[in-house]
C-alpha cells in the first residue's frame, strides 16, 4: 500500500503574524486551528485526529477539553523540529489509510519573540543533547551557530559565495512584500545582505531566520471526502520523512553537506510518479538561507555543489523557473515551523495565492527541516 | 581577567561522558573505543553501532587532525561569551576517525581552511572548566 492520494488538505488557517503578540502560544494554536476547521466546512467536533505540533504546543488534551471533541480517535507527536509539520502529514495520511480517523487537525501556535530565544529552547530538548553536553559550553549555542558549519564547508568544497546565499534571502523577501500578513515590510538588495552584520560566519544578519509570534493549522482528510468539502480539494501525492546520519551532532555527520531530506526525496518523489520538472511552486524550509540551497540539491534540482549556480539569476522567484517560498518563508513572513509552508503550497495550490498566485501552479512541494538535519517533503496537486 | 567566565554554560556530565570530562580535565583528550570491535566513537554514547556491543574502553587520542570546518562567532547568543568575541570554533576530523568540536587558537580568521592540520591542546576556563582546543601543527 502507499500513501499516494490517500489524503488531501481541506482547510488551512493563520493569526496575524507579529513580533510580540501578548497572547499564549495556545491560544494562538487554537485561534489558528478554528480558521483552518472553519476553511474546510468542518466544526471542531468533526475532528478525530490531532498532532500538535512545537515544544510550545498544547497536548491533544487540551483541544478535546477545549472543542469538546466527542471520540477523538488517534493522536501522536512528530518530534522532528521544522520538519514535525511535514512529518505529521506523512503521519496522519497514514492514520487516515488505515482507516482510524477521518480529519487530523495538525497545529502550532509560537509566541517565540518575547519568550525564549531559539539558543535557549533546544538545550530543553532531549534531541540536543550532545550539543548542550558537548558544544555548548565551548560557545556552540545556537542554530546560527550549529548549521554554520555546514554552509562553510559547503562554500570551500564547491566555491559557494554568500551573495549566492544573499540571492535566496533578496527573493523571499520579494515575496514577503506582496503578502499582508509577512513581518518583514522592506526590500532588501544584495548590498543590504552583504552589509548585515556577521551573526556566525558565513551566516550574516539577513541569512537567518525570524523570531516571531503566530499560530497556523491546517486538516489533512481523507481524499474521498475532500472532494465534497468547502475548498477545491488539495491532495497529497507523496510523503517522507528522512533522518541525518548522526541526527544528533552535525560535527560527527560522515557528510555535512548532505541533510535528512536527502533521503526523503527521491522516496517521495517516486511515490507522487512526479519528477523536479513538473514542480511549479516551492515551500522550501528557510530557517537559514544555506538550507534552502542545500535541500535544492538534497531534492535533486541540481547536483550536489551546484545550489549556488542554481539559485542565481532570479530562478526562484515569481516568474523563475522555480518560485520559492512565495509567501515569504521563515526569512521574511514568520518563523511558524514551516506550517505557513504548508499553508502557502495549499494556498497556491488552490488558486488563492493572492498577489504571489503562480499562474496555473498545479503540482507543488513543500519540506520541512528540523533540529540537526531532519527532512520532510510533501509533493501536492490540485484537484 | 578572573571575572571573564562567569556564568558561561558548564557541562553536565553523565555517568557515560563522566572519563571524558576527567581526563580532560587532566588535560587529556580521550575517546570510547569499542572492546569488542575497537571502532571509536564520539561523543560518548552506550553503544557501539558497528558490532553492538555495550562494552568500550577510554584510549588516549593522539590529538592530531585537520580541520574539517568552521565558524566564527560573531553574536554572542549567551552573556558569557560576550567578552570572547570574535571566537573560532572549529571542526576537527581526528585520526581517529571521529570528529571533536573546539576552540581554534593561533590562526588569522582569515587563514583558517579546510584540510589545515592541527592538535589538540586544553582550555582551562577560569571558571574550573576545561575545554578541547586546537593550534596548528
Amino acid at each position: 500500500m502507499s500513501l499516494r492520494e490517500k489524503a488531501a488538505i481541506t482547510g488551512v488557517g493563520e493569526t496575524a503574524y507579529l513580533r510580540g503578540s501578548g497572547k499564549s502560544a495556545f491560544q494562538l494554536q487554537v485561534e489558528a486551528s478554528l480558521t483552518a476547521i472553519a476553511d474546510a466546512g468542518l466544526t471542531p467536533k468533526d475532528i478525530d485526529g490531532i498532532i500538535p505540533i512545537g515544544i510550545t504546543g498544547a497536548p491533544a488534551e487540551e483541544f478535546v477539553t477545549s472543542f469538546g471533541t466527542p471520540d477523538l480517535r488517534f493522536s501522536a507527536l512528530t518530534p522532528l523540529g521544522g520538519a514535525s509539520s511535514i512529518a505529521a502529514v506523512q503521519c496522519a495520511a497514514a492514520a487516515i489509510a488505515a482507516g482510524l480517523c477521518n480529519h487530523v487537525l495538525i497545529a502550532a501556535g509560537r509566541n517565540s519573540f518575547l519568550g525564549a530565544r531559539a539558543g535557549v529552547r533546544i538545550h530543553e530538548m532531549p534531541q540536543f543533547h550532545f550539543v548542550t553536553e558537548f558544544e555548548l559550553p565551548l560557545g556552540a549555542i545556537a542554530p546560527a551557530q550549529l548549521y554554520a558549519p555546514m554552509a562553510r564547508r559547503h562554500m570551500e568544497l564547491y566555491g559557494t559565495t554568500s551573495r549566492q546565499l544573499g540571492e535566496i534571502a533578496v527573493t523571499v523577501r520579494q515575496h514577503a512584500l506582496l503578502n499582508d500578513n509577512a513581518i518583514m515590510k522592506k526590500p532588501i538588495t544584495l548590498d543590504d545582505h552583504q552589509a548585515s552584520r556577521m551573526i556566525s560566519d558565513p551566516f550574516r544578519l539577513l541569512d537567518c531566520s525570524l523570531e516571531s509570534d503566530g499560530g497556523a493549522a491546517f486538516v489533512v482528510s481523507a481524499a474521498e471526502r475532500a472532494r465534497d468539502m468547502r475548498q477545491p480539494p488539495t491532495y497529497v501525492m507523496g510523503i517522507a520523512e528522512g533522518h541525518p546520519d548522526s541526527p544528533s551532532a552535525i560535527t560527527q555527520r560522515p557528510d555535512m553537506t548532505t541533510l535528512g531530506l536527502a533521503k526523503a526525496a527521491p522516496r517521495a518523489f517516486a511515490m507522487a510518479g512526479v519528477t523536479q520538472k513538473d514542480i511549479n511552486v516551492a515551500e522550501i524550509y528557510d530557517c537559514f538561507t544555506w538550507v534552502v540551497l542545500c535541500q535544492l540539491e538534497d531534492m535533486g534540482f541540481c547536483k550536489k555543489g551546484e545550489g549556488g549556480a542554481f539559485v542565481e539569476g532570479g530562478r526562484l522567484r515569481l516568474g523563475g523557473a522555480l518560485p520559492t517560498n512565495t509567501h515569504g518563508g521563515l526569512l521574511s513572513q514568520a518563523h511558524m515551523l514551516g506550517l505557513n509552508h504548508v499553508v502557502e503550497l495549499v494556498r497556491q495550490l488552490r488558486g488563492q495565492g493572492g498577489r504571489a498566485q503562480v499562474k496555473d501552479a498545479k503540482v507543488g512541494l513543500a519540506t520541512g527541516y528540523g533540529d540537526l538535519g531532519d527532512g520532510a517533503i510533501v509533493i501536492m496537486r490540485r484537484g | 581577567m578572573a571575572n571573564e567566565s562567569i556564568g558561561k554554560p558548564v557541562p553536565h556530565p553523565t555517568e557515560l561522558s563522566q572519563p571524558y570530562w576527567e581526563a580532560l580535565n587532566e588535560g587529556v583528550l580521550t575517546l570510547q573505543r569499542c572492546t569488542r570491535c575497537e571502532k571509536f566513537r564520539h561523543y560518548p554514547r552506550l553503544v557501539c553501532d558497528g558490532c553492538y556491543s555495550l562494552e568500550a574502553d577510554w584510549v588516549e587520542a593522539s590529538g592530531r587532525g585537520e580541520i574539517h570546518s568552521w565558524t566564527v562567532a560573531h553574536h554572542a547568543f549567551h552573556p558569557g561569551f560576550v567578552g570572547d568575541l570574535p571566537y573560532v570554533l572549529v571542526v576537527v576530523q581526528l585520526e581517529e576517525g571521529v570528529r571533536a568540536l573546539g576552540r581554534l587558537h593561533g590562526v588569522p580568521i582569515g587563514e583558517i581552511r579546510i584540510g589545515m592540520p592541527v592538535k589538540f591542546t586544553v582550555d582551562q576556563r577560569d571558571d574550573g572548566v576545561a575545554l578541547p582546543a586546537f593550534v596548528p601543527r
